[in-house]
């Protein structure tokens, strides 16, 4: 479904990512793992299309279509959907509000019919229960003075009621203590289906005790360094990153 | 015209769906203003000659007066002897039936019923009473019957300078007086139309009113006059509209408006303003230069200001409330939306005067393009003013780096015990903002759009819920084109 293939990616004079390549198929659940600064931020964002992102090299192609020629909507139309590392707020636009016109403009794009009000809210109060979040927050105004764990639930909540083909959770679990990651990881756990893919972009191994990977890549220094099985994250939990930056070990 | 110009032009008149013109046989006086054109205005509407003396006065004044130049907007001078004074549609209506069809078409246009059925069929949709006002004079004005069963008079102010003069008499020119301006004291000289509303003691105004101005004649401006006076005990909500053909030349608008609240009785005044705001290269478009103010004379009254500016080339504008009354309450809820060239100064005054009066000053601007866009507001606690509040908050919200945002608050305190607090932000709409909104499948319109209708919420929720639906759309049109 997707495959990135030899990318390369600059940013601020920078170059981030430096030849990266991975293949996600319907299914499957993949974590990015790696130290800070090596370029798993830069990988979910440059999937989702954020402007400020030079792709110097490589290609993205998702169901065979260049990812990178579409704009981020039109990416978000075909199925890709981002969970932002730092939501932003939008004052005065109610989630509801915002949620619904996400889910309209998807709709329109894929041709069907808009949802009614009622169903629309019956859907998001059932995610929203999934997520153990009150009703009362879907009235409030985007992540506006959300707590940071709030503000994670909120954008699975959207994974949710957008029911993206592929997933790219952007360090979903940091700001979540024990019983909201437990939550977070159950919703993720229901949603992901043989139909579609999840990527979890994280730094620490304890979100995988809770969703279970196929396949864990590290990203050192802008590439892939090592590919193995959840058996590789307890590796990096004891030994850490830095035998992975020498390639001699 | 070639492929192109037409179509800028289509694309112009998609963003200023108000942009057309009526063809009319209109009665226009030729340009220029002297003592005899003043003369002809209030012989033209058959005016007690105290009122024609008034004007005369007005007049005198406005020749001394220096026209204001401390706004923060720039413009070339107005050449008062190019405008005309007066344009009427030449078939004067005696009713509603006889109401020329081409104008009722145009205020269909604008979907404005100038027709009573469809609202009197309708029993879900809230009734409104329209006074319409065309270039210089009131073509028509609906529900009076109604209106006058509930005892309250809504009517022209050629007409109720005819049928309650002594109402006219006591009350025009109390609350913004002949020479408090020089385009209040121009207005007060040759002023053509406007609504009269009059809310007996203990009456609440079955419906809202409203008054929708057009102007349509060229190379004339308007100058009409509102004076809304609530008896002890009364409400009413008054509701403003305005639209005007697309022209290169501009065109002038020097309206005053008048409000009057005796003791216990409360007045909410909203406009939805829509003047054609120029070309992107600013050319054309309506000066906005109106003094409103509102005088809550009485004790424990109340006066709110709601206005959403989207309109107009400049905007100079400061819906005022003076606080007499003991306990009595002043507000003023506003958006203003500049885009292109578009320039605003506007914002409010309110005068502490009584003991215990409150004001509340909520003010979103909105500044896109090369816009120029101020608030400004002058709070006044008097030194009798004990215990008054004010609190002001002053938010602006920059869309692109070609616009500004200025803000130009004046606090003066001559009591003690008043309380007087100011807040103020700015803000952008953030790359991330627009970022989010994409990743969620939303187009960048759309979500300029609905950031701008979520800054401006506070605002909405203060207007009648029929315009706060339009208030919302006219934003989203008004900002066609600000993100590239």
């Amino acid at each position: 479904m997707l495959q990135i293939e030899n990318l390369h990616v600059r940013t601020d004079g920078r170059d981030i990512l430096q030849g990266v390549s991975l293949t996600v198929e319907r299914g499957e659940v993949h974590a990015v793992m790696g130290p800070n600064g090596s370029g798993k931020s830069t990988l979910a964002n440059v999937i989702a299309g954020r402007p400020g992102y030079e792709v110097t090299e490589g290609a993205v192609r998702f169901d065979g279509i260049d990812l990178l020629a579409l704009e981020p909507e039109e990416r978000a139309h075909h199925g890709v959907f981002l969970a932002f590392q730092y939501p932003v707020e939008i004052p005065g636009v109610s989630n509801m509000e915002f949620l619904k016109a996400a889910l309209d403009s998807r709709n329109a794009a894929a041709g069907e019919e808009e949802l009614s009000a009622i169903d629309f809210m019956r859907r998001a109060r059932g995610a929203a229960d999934r997520l153990d979040l009150n009703p009362e927050f879907l009235k409030r105004g985007v992540n506006e003075g959300f707590s940071g764990g709030e503000k994670k639930r909120n954008e699975i909540l959207q994974m949710l009621l957008l029911e993206p083909t592929l997933a790219v959770l952007d360090e979903t679990d940091s700001g979540l203590d024990i019983d909201a990651l437990r939550i977070v990881a159950a919703g993720v756990n229901a949603y992901a289906s043989p139909d579609n893919a999840v990527v979890l972009v994280t730094h620490y191994q304890r979100l995988l005790d809770h969703i279970v990977p196929d396949y864990v890549h590290v990203l050192v220094d802008g590439r892939i360094a090592r590919t193995g099985d959840k058996a590789l994250a307890l590796e990096l939990e004891s030994n850490g990153y830095g035998w992975l930056a020498d390639p001699a070990s | 015209m070639s492929e192109q110009n037409q179509a800028v032009h289509d694309r112009l008149a998609r963003e200023y769906s108000a942009g057309f013109v009526t063809e009319i046989e209109s009665e226009t006086l030729p340009p220029g203003l002297d003592e005899d054109v003043v003369r002809a205005i209030s012989a033209k509407k058959d005016e007690p000659s105290w009122m024609t003396d008034w004007r005369l006065d007005a007049f005198r004044r406005w020749r001394t007066m220096p026209e204001p130049n401390w706004a923060h907007v720039s413009f070339d001078p107005i050449d008062f002897e190019a405008i005309s004074y007066f344009s009427a549609p030449r078939n004067k209506p005696k009713s509603l039936d006889e109401v020329d069809p081409e104008l009722l078409r145009t205020y269909d246009k604008l979907g404005i019923p100038l027709h009573e059925r469809e609202a009197l069929a309708g029993v879900e949709k809230p009734q409104i009473a329209v006074d319409a006002v065309f270039d210089s004079v009131s073509i028509a004005t609906t529900f009076k019957e109604r209106l006058r069963d509930a005892g309250v008079i809504f009517c022209s102010i050629a007409e109720a300078m005819r049928d309650h003069p002594e109402l006219v008499r006591k009350y025009l020119g109390t609350v913004v007086p002949v020479s408090d301006n020089f385009y209040a004291a121009l207005n007060s000289a040759v002023f053509s139309d406007g609504s009269f509303v009059y809310v007996p003691k203990h009456t609440r105004c079955p419906m809202e009113l409203s008054t929708y101005f057009r102007i349509n004649a060229e190379n004339t401006g308007q100058f009409e006059r509102t004076l809304i006076v609530a008896d002890e005990g009364s409400y009413v909500s008054y509701l403003e509209g305005c639209t005007a053909p697309m022209r290169d030349e501009t065109q002038l608008h020097a309206a005053v408006v008048e409000l009057v609240a005796l003791e216990d009785a409360e007045i909410k005044y909203s406009t939805v303003q829509n003047w054609y705001p120029g070309d992107e290269q600013g050319r054309g478009g309506i000066y906005n230069f109106v003094t409103k103010r509102g005088a809550c004379v009485g004790a424990r009254s109340k006066i709110s200001w709601t206005q959403v500016e989207t309109g107009s080339a400049i905007t100079w504008k400061y819906p005022s409330v003076v606080l007499r009354g003991d306990d009595s309450i002043g507000e003023f809820y506003s958006v203003a939306l500049t885009h292109n060239a578009q320039q605003a100064d506007t914002g409010t005054k309110m005068l502490h005067i009584g003991r215990n009066t409150k004001s509340t000053i909520v003010s979103k601007g909105i500044s896109a393009g090369r816009s120029q866009n101020a608030y400004r507001g002058r709070v006044r606690m008097n030194p009798g003013a004990t215990g008054a509040r004010n609190h002001t908050r002053c938010d602006s919200l920059l869309i692109g780096d070609a616009c500004g945002a200025h803000t130009f608050p004046y606090i003066e305190s001559r009591n003690p015990s008043a309380v007087v607090e100011h807040e103020a932000t700015t803000s952008k709409v953030s790359d991330d903002q627009l970022f989010l909104c994409a990743q969620r499948g939303i187009d960048p319109e759309k979500a300029v759009s609905m950031i701008v209708n979520g800054f401006c919420r506070e605002v909405f929720r203060e207007l009648p819920m029929e315009f706060a639906v339009e208030a919302g759309k006219l934003l989203e049109v008004s900002l066609e084109g600000a993100v590239g």
